[in-house]
């Protein structure tokens, strides 16, 4: 049986794990590839890295830090941002990361999830979505584009999306939970992997999410950073509850 | 050098150099027949499409090296499953090294493509990411399903291996059944 997904995400500057809250508000949480070792340790069963570096020779940047995290981590990982074009996906994937996610980019030339797909596999194109009211958000959040949700993640799928990775905006960083209902409106239109991200604050919240097989996956960020929810602990609760997990 | 991994673009090469840099295995990553002739044993790693990896190892001329190769072989993913006699991926003639077709993973409650830790029939935890499946023959070792469909996860024919997971991502689970290949 396929197992539940706990899926720390790293959101790296300059090789540095920092994590906001709505996006902004941007706290430094140590080391990202110590971090990535802690956290296969710990349990994890996957690792996503968000790049927020604002650089223009990001390529390169971000091709290093994902060979030097893939020396290490014997887990799949996944990175994204600055991930426009087919080239700077194989720089990251020929450096060891196992997937690739698409947020901006794929909004702004949804041709671009197509041919990630066929160059690479679908399995390693991940589209990110941020989403808010039904609307589909970029550039973090802070622009609103023109896509309904349900249809954005239609049409990535139909483009060649291996994974959907879903963030709720309102619920990010607020650890008042996932967003159920936009997990409840989406799981049934999604034939592939969906990721549930944004709100966990507590063990419930998985829990909550897998109990209702709302999604294969969850993501999370500042409760692992700042040991407020441990991975080890959070296994053993979803294994209690009978949700099927890899255990550590 | 000891083991060689075949780099014919089409494969996930640093994750499996990395894996094995990280079991002390010496091993080089070429395209040389004359390199790979003279490594103890080989790995196939495979991402993508049946079509075009097919076309990689044609255009390096190593198709019929792969088919002759004597030395224990490892096909990891793709790379295993290039090792039957067909895909119905891209409808691809493959290797024809073990027998039978490869097919697509059937719809069903589960996403695919199959991506995430499962267990195999003999208990291990692996992470599989894949969407199309391994017939069941005398030479599975052990087995996986998804949506109801029992397909190939460990085969091994004579000095031939293969693994449809990924043991260079399956922690110390996959460590351990890479390291039963490199003691082959």
């Amino acid at each position: 049986m396929l197992r539940k997904r706990i899926i720390p995400c790293l959101d790296i500057k300059n090789g540095r794990t920092v994590k906001g809250t709505h996006f902004v508000d941007l706290r430094d949480a140590g080391d990202a590839v110590e971090l990535a070792q802690q956290y296969r340790d710990a349990g994890a069963d996957e690792l996503v890295f968000l790049d927020i570096t604002a650089t223009h020779e990001r390529r390169g940047t971000v091709a290093d830090f994902a060979a030097e995290v893939g020396k290490v981590l014997d887990i799949p990982f996944t990175i994204g941002g600055g991930v426009k074009t087919v080239a700077d996906a194989k720089a990251v994937l020929d450096a060891g990361a196992d997937k690739v996610a698409v947020n901006s980019a794929a909004v702004a030339r949804p041709e671009l999830v197509t041919e990630l797909a066929e160059a690479l596999g679908r399995q390693a194109v991940v589209v990110s979505v941020d989403t808010r009211e039904g609307g589909v958000y970029v550039r973090g959040g802070r622009e609103r584009t023109d896509w309904d949700v349900i249809d954005w993640v239609e049409a990535v799928q139909a483009a060649g999306a291996g994974e959907i990775l879903l963030t709720s905006i309102a619920a990010d960083g607020t650890k008042a939970g996932f967003d159920l209902e936009l997990y409840r409106a989406v799981r049934p239109r999604c034939r592939v992997p969906l990721i549930a991200s944004g709100g966990a604050g507590t063990v419930a919240d998985f829990v909550e999410v897998f109990a209702e097989d709302l999604a294969d996956g969850g993501l999370a960020a500042s409760i692992f950073h700042y040991g407020e929810v441990e991975i080890p602990d959070l296994k053993a609760a979803l294994a209690a509850e009978g949700i099927a997990i890899r255990p550590v | 050098m000891r083991t060689a991994i075949i780099d014919y673009g089409a494969g996930n090469t640093r994750s499996v150099s990395n894996a094995l840099t990280r079991l002390g295995e010496p091993h080089t990553l070429t395209a040389d027949p004359a390199v790979l002739g003279a490594a103890e044993r080989v790995i196939l790693p495979g991402v993508g499409a049946a079509a075009s990896a097919m076309r990689g190892l044609a255009e390096r001329g190593l198709t019929q090296w792969v088919r002759e190769c004597e030395q224990p072989l490892l096909g990891i993913c793709l790379g295993m499953q290039l090792l039957y006699e067909h895909s119905t991926e891209g409808d691809t003639p493959c290797l024809g090294l073990l027998p039978g077709r490869v097919t697509e993973l059937p719809p069903g409650p589960q996403p695919v493509p199959h991506m995430g830790w499962n267990t195999l029939s003999t208990g291990e935890m692996v992470y599989f990411v894949h969407s199309y499946g391994c017939p069941v023959g005398p030479a599975t070792v052990a087995t996986g399903t998804y949506n109801g469909q029992t397909f190939s996860a460990i085969v091994r024919a004579g000095h031939r291996w293969g693994m449809q997971f990924h043991p260079e991502k399956s922690g110390p689970v996959g460590a351990e059944l890479l390291s039963q290949f490199l003691q082959a």
